[in-house]
């Protein structure tokens, strides 16, 4: 087992995981029906996207275990997802921002991905990107029609981008883990990863007449398993069933 | 004259009817016809945008990823048959975010069965097995109704509930082979959801204030005490085949008939819960009035960029 290969694939894994749990939260909620449907599809894709990543991890892993073990007994610290797709719906605004700040990053990373050396990476990616390339368009869509709609919802959505900023930084995070699956092909290169993002990011903003916030915290932990407050509530919630009646047929 | 008139035209209309014709939404019909259909297609609609609350419960704590996927795309066709319905009965003239103000009023009903709480996993199986199940049973029928885009989005309906019914027997199946406490679970979800899936038909026969009317308008075409024992007649062999126990000591097989009978239903608890007093009615519809509010200034964002856009366009 390459320890640095199974760990690369966890992040990826657990951030569709965590992400598709936070806007499953929505379910039934939603401003409009239409939007009902819309963040429970996207959160259908993220769901199967953890599904076959973490499926490919535990057979990388070689343990025996399955993907269910590691999306249901792994804790908090051992949780590999960023910190922005923890961070609690708020409104829908705020939703929408992190999802945005997120696919513009993960469009460019399932491109990129789909020319790894690890063929089950290349086959998930370029099945993902399709579905990340929608996530996009339809998040950018709100950013801009929330920031360019009525006062009251440039307001709300320019605080949403405040907020979240400081966890924006991290999508950029690399570290050893990173070194070694690019030497080994498998992580192609991502030098310009943050410049092709920010393009995306300007682009949307300068249209929907958002501010970048000038602060520039950089909050990061969420690569080493050192998460905010919020994941814990999470995975309480996401495990209780496994964790209540371990080793059954469901 | 202005009489005459409006009975010669009723005659047609019942013509109509009787030889199978669809009642497209630019044909004449009757205002009582209008009215019943509105009511009736509205009320469906609301169903299914209030059922997504009670299985929409469970999405976070579902057990394993297949079992979380499976529901999540459940609960997204639920929301989707509700579009349908909306639109058709916006083809009568309903407004449907004046239909969504009724229900939150309390004007308007919606299926009884969604104010029950979704206790533990195996209620996602009760759901899917008996209240789709008998959803299948009250909607197969109205694939045949009278008015054109009622029938025909029953039948995209009808296509995805016979899924919703499958996933949650398959689910029953699998706690009822589990462990002992995975099979007590089971019944007890089936204990307490039995009794209102057979309230889903709705008053008896001699009870049914519409029942008549709507059977001659082919808005209905079965009785609710007919689709009941059709139900009953389906469902019982399931429970028996995975080895689940109906909670009905007077439930037996009538050789004579060849149908199963069954015990007295409590419609005291039925009157209750269509009145409001049911465990649920409260929450459901403070969920739906509150996702409708803190919606409000999304919506009115959408409306002003899109005026906003319009205005740039042709400037
Ligand atoms: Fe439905
Ligand atoms: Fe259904």
């Amino acid at each position: 087992m390459n320890q640095a290969h199974v760990e690369f694939v966890l992040r990826i894994a657990d951030d569709s995981l965590i992400l598709g749990h936070r806007l499953s939260e929505w379910c039934g909620h939603g401003p409009v029906l239409e939007e009902d449907i819309a963040m429970t599809n996207i959160a259908l894709d993220l769901i199967g996207q953890a599904t076959s990543l973490l499926n490919h991890a535990a057979t990388l892993q070689g343990e025996g275990k399955t993907g269910d073990d590691l999306a249901f007994l792994r804790f908090d610290r051992e949780y590999r997802n960023l910190l922005l797709v923890e961070q609690p719906n708020g409104d829908f605004g705020m939703t929408m921002m992190r999802q945005f700040l997120f696919d513009a990053y993960r469009t460019i990373l399932f491109e990129r991905m789909q020319s790894s050396s690890d063929e089950m990476i290349a086959a998930i990616a370029e099945k993902s990107l399709k579905e990340t390339k929608y996530h996009l368009k339809h998040s950018s869509e709100w950013v801009i029609r929330l920031g360019d709609g009525t006062e009251e919802s440039h307001a709300r959505i320019q605080e949403s981008l405040n907020t979240l900023w400081r966890y924006a930084n991290e999508l950029f995070y690399t570290d050893a883990v990173d070194d070694e699956m690019r030497n080994a092909g498998i992580l192609p290169d991502l030098s310009d990863l943050r410049q092709q993002w920010e393009n995306t990011v300007n682009h949307v903003f300068q249209e929907a007449t958002l501010t970048i916030p000038s602060n520039n915290w950089k909050q990061e932990g969420g690569r080493k398993g050192m998460h905010s407050e919020h994941l814990g509530y999470i995975l309480a919630e996401m495990q209780y069933m496994q964790r209540a009646y371990p080793n059954m047929e469901w | 004259m202005k009489e005459v008139n409006i009975t010669e035209l009723e005659r047609m209309f019942q013509e109509k009817i009787d030889q199978d014709i669809k009642i497209e939404p630019k044909d004449w019909m009757p205002d009582d016809y209008r009215e019943t259909l509105i009511r009736q297609i509205s009320q469906h609609a609301h169903s299914e945008i209030v059922g997504m609350l009670p299985e929409g419960n469970w999405i976070t704590r579902a057990p394993n990823l297949r079992r979380k996927a499976v529901l999540l795309a459940k609960v997204q066709d639920e929301a989707g048959h509700g579009l349908y319905l909306y639109s058709a009965a916006e083809t009568l003239g309903a407004d449907r975010e004046d239909t969504i103000d009724d229900l939150h009023s309390g004007k308007a009903k919606y299926s009884s069965i969604f104010n029950y709480p979704t206790l533990t996993w195996a209620d996602m199986g009760a759901i899917g097995w008996l209240v789709d199940g008998a959803a299948i049973m009250n909607q197969v029928p109205i694939c045949r109704c009278s008015y054109g885009p009622y029938a025909r989005a029953m039948v995209r309906v009808c296509k995805e509930e016979s899924f919703h019914q499958r996933q949650g027997f398959e689910i029953m199946m699998t706690l009822a082979k589990g462990s002992p406490e995975q099979k007590a679970m089971a019944q007890d979800a089936l204990n307490r959801f039995w009794w209102p899936a057979l309230m889903m038909f709705g008053p008896s026969d001699g009870e049914s204030k519409h029942t008549a009317q709507s059977m001659k308008w082919k808005i209905k075409r079965s009785t609710n005490d007919e689709l009941r024992q059709q139900f009953v007649d389906v469902t019982v062999p399931q429970a028996e085949m995975i080895g689940l126990t109906l909670p009905d000591a007077d439930l037996s097989f009538n050789e004579a008939t060849g149908h199963y009978e069954y015990g007295e239903i409590n419609w005291a608890e039925f009157w209750e819960v269509v009145k409001g007093n049911g465990p649920c009615n409260k929450d459901r519809i403070d969920t739906r009035r509150k996702a409708k509010e803190e919606g409000q200034w999304v919506r009115e964002a959408a409306t002003a960029f899109a005026q906003k856009r319009a205005a740039r366009k042709s400037a």
